[in-house]
C-alpha cells in the first residue's frame, strides 16, 4: 500500500461561483459521504480544508492569496492509501467536487525525501 | 437487598479501600479479605438471617479481618524491628477508612491503577471485571470465551506487572488525567461491549456504574466521559428488547419498541448535552449514532444523521463493524443500489456481518443473491444467537 494525496481545486474567487448556504450543505454532505466511503475501506489517512486567505512567497516578493493569477486554488486535500495509482485515481474520480465546472482534482503519490531506503 | 447484589456493589469498595491502605503490591490480600468477608456473611446470614444494616455489617467484618491481618503482619515486622511495637489497635481503627468519601476516592484511584497503560487492554478489562466489578474467575472466562486457567494466568501476570512497575493507587497528576482517562474510558467501553455482545446486562450496568463515578468527580467529569456515558445509556435502553424469551438475539428492526427504556434514553440525552464542548471524540459520534437509534420513527433524517456520524467516526476510528454499519445507514439514506456499490468495496470477506449486510441489501433486489449471502453469513457466524437471527431473516425471503 502506498500513500497518495488528493488535492482539490475550486474557484474560490469569483463571486458567482460561490455556493449558497443551502447548496453548501448539499456539497458538504456529498463530500462527507465520499470521504466516509474511503474511510469505510480503511483507506483514509487524513485531510484538511484550507482557508481562502493566503500568502504567496516569491523570492523577496510576498503577494496576497494563492489565486492571484489562477481562478482555481487548493480548497483542501486528503491523504489516502491505495494499492497503486490506478486505485488512487479511481477513488479520486468519485470526488463530488468534480461535478462543479472548472474544478479539478490532482492525485500525487507521496514520496518522502527523507526516506532511508 | 440480596447477597449477590451486595457482592457486586460492595466487593470493589472493600478491595479498593484495603488495597489503598496496603498498597497495590498487596492486592491479593485485599481480595482475599473481601472474599472472606462475603464468605463469613453467607455463613452467618444463612444461619441468623440478614442483619438490619447489611452494608455496615460487611464493613465492620472487613475492618476486623483487615485489622487482624495488619496485627499479624506488624507482629512479624516487630520481630525484625522492635521499634514499631507501639502501633495500637486504635490507630488501625481510623486507618481503615470506610467513609463514603474514601470509598469513592479509592475506587476511582483503583480504576486508574487497573487501567494503567503498562498492561494490555485485555488485562485491564479482566482486572476491572475482577476487582472493580467483583466477577468470579469463571464468569470472566465466560465473558472472554476462554477457560479459567487462561484468565488466572492473565490476571496474575497483570498484577505482577503493576507491582513491578511500582504503580501506586492514586490520582494521576492533573496534567496526566486527560491522557490516563483515555485508557480508563477504553476499558469501560470494552467492558460495556463485552456485556452488550454477549447479552449480559449486569456487565453493561457495571460499566455504566463505573462511568457514573467518573462523572460525579469534578476532576474526571469531562466531555468525553459524558459522551461515553450517554452512549452506554442509549444502548442499554434497548437491552430488554434485544433478546427473546429463550435468550435469542432480536435484531433492531424486529424489536418491540415499547420495551425500550425511556428513562435511560432521557438520561442519555442529559449526558449527551453535558458532553457538548471541546474536541469531538469517537464517543461523541457513537453517542450521536446511538441517540438516533433511540428514535422510533424510520425517517430519512434519522438515517441521514446516522450516516454522517459514521462518516466522521470512520475518519477518526476505523473498525470493520463501523464500516458495515455505515454502509447499512447509506442504504437507508441514499438507497440500496448506492450501498451495494459501497459494500462491494469493503473487502471484509472473512466477516459474517459482511455477508449479512449484503443479504440485507440484496433483499428485494435479487432474493436469490440475498439468500446466498445469508447462507454464507450463517456459516461464518460464531454464536448461536446470531445464527438463529440470520436464519429468521433468510426464511422471510
Amino acid at each position: 500500500m502506498d500513500e497518495y494525496i488528493i488535492l482539490m481545486r475550486l474557484d474560490l474567487l469569483t463571486k458567482e461561483a460561490q455556493p449558497s448556504p443551502e447548496q453548501m450543505q448539499v456539497y458538504m454532505k456529498q463530500y462527507q459521504d465520499w470521504v466516509g466511503g474511503i474511510a469505510a475501506q480503511n483507506k483514509f489517512k487524513g485531510g484538511t480544508g484550507l482557508s481562502t486567505e493566503g500568502k504567496v512567497l516569491k523570492n523577496d516578493l510576498v503577494t496576497d492569496g494563492p489565486y492571484v493569477d489562477i481562478k482555481e486554488s487548493i480548497a483542501g486535500f486528503i491523504t489516502i492509501t491505495a494499492k497503486d495509482f490506478d486505485e488512487a485515481v479511481k477513488i479520486a474520480r468519485e470526488c463530488p467536487i468534480l461535478k462543479g465546472e472548472g474544478n479539478t482534482v490532482e492525485v500525487r503519490k507521496i514520496v518522502s525525501v527523507h526516506n532511508q531506503q | 437487598m440480596e447477597l449477590p447484589h451486595l457482592f457486586r456493589t460492595e466487593y470493589r469498595k472493600i478491595v479498593s479501600v484495603l488495597c489503598k491502605r496496603f498498597g497495590f503490591e498487596q492486592v491479593e490480600i485485599a481480595e482475599d479479605i473481601a472474599s472472606d468477608t462475603f464468605l463469613t456473611a453467607t455463613q452467618a446470614w444463612g444461619l441468623k438471617g440478614m442483619p438490619e444494616n447489611p452494608t455496615a455489617w460487611l464493613y465492620s467484618v472487613a475492618k476486623n479481618k483487615a485489622k487482624n491481618y495488619l496485627q499479624r503482619s506488624t507482629f512479624f515486622e516487630d520481630k525484625i524491628s522492635a521499634e514499631l511495637k507501639n502501633s495500637s489497635a486504635e490507630i488501625m481503627e481510623t486507618d481503615i477508612d470506610l467513609s463514603p468519601q474514601n470509598i469513592n476516592d479509592s475506587q476511582l484511584q483503583m480504576m486508574f491503577t487497573i487501567c494503567h497503560p503498562a498492561i494490555s487492554g485485555e488485562s485491564q478489562v479482566g482486572l476491572s471485571l475482577r476487582i472493580l466489578c467483583g466477577f468470579g474467575i469463571e464468569e470472566i472466562a465466560d465473558a472472554f470465551l476462554t477457560n479459567k486457567e487462561t484468565i488466572n494466568k492473565r490476571l496474575f501476570r497483570a498484577k505482577e506487572k503493576l507491582r513491578e512497575e511500582g504503580i501506586k493507587i492514586e490520582f494521576p497528576a492533573p496534567a496526566e488525567i486527560e491522557q490516563r482517562l483515555e485508557t480508563v474510558l477504553t476499558t469501560i467501553y470494552l467492558l460495556f461491549n463485552e456485556g452488550y455482545t454477549k447479552l449480559r446486562k449486569e456487565i453493561c450496568l457495571e460499566a455504566i456504574r463505573l462511568c457514573i463515578m467518573l462523572v460525579e468527580n469534578s476532576d474526571t467529569n469531562t466531555p468525553p466521559v459524558n459522551a461515553l456515558l450517554a452512549l452506554m445509556c442509549f444502548h442499554a435502553s434497548r437491552f430488554e428488547a434485544r433478546s427473546g424469551k429463550n435468550g435469542e438475539l432480536i435484531l433492531y428492526e424486529e424489536q418491540d419498541t415499547s420495551l425500550w427504556n425511556a428513562d435511560l434514553i432521557s438520561k442519555g440525552g442529559y449526558f449527551l448535552r453535558n458532553s457538548a464542548s471541546g474536541k469531538v471524540t469517537r464517543y461523541h459520534l457513537e453517542a450521536g449514532i446511538a441517540y438516533w437509534h433511540t428514535q422510533k420513527e424510520d425517517t430519512k433524517e434519522k438515517w441521514e444523521k446516522i450516516l454522517q456520524n459514521y462518516n466522521r467516526l470512520l475518519q477518526i476510528a476505523y473498525s470493520p463493524v463501523a464500516a458495515l454499519n455505515r454502509t447499512y445507514a447509506l442504504s437507508k439514506a441514499n438507497g440500496k443500489q448506492e450501498a451495494i456499490l459501497a459494500a462491494e468495496k469493503l473487502e471484509l470477506t472473512d466477516h459474517h456481518l459482511y455477508y449479512a449486510l449484503l443479504g440485507e441489501l440484496y433483499t428485494g433486489i435479487n432474493n436469490t443473491t440475498a439468500k446466498a449471502h445469508f447462507t454464507q453469513a450463517i456459516s461464518l457466524a460464531k454464536n448461536k444467537a446470531e445464527q438463529e437471527a440470520l436464519l429468521r431473516k433468510m426464511n422471510l425471503l
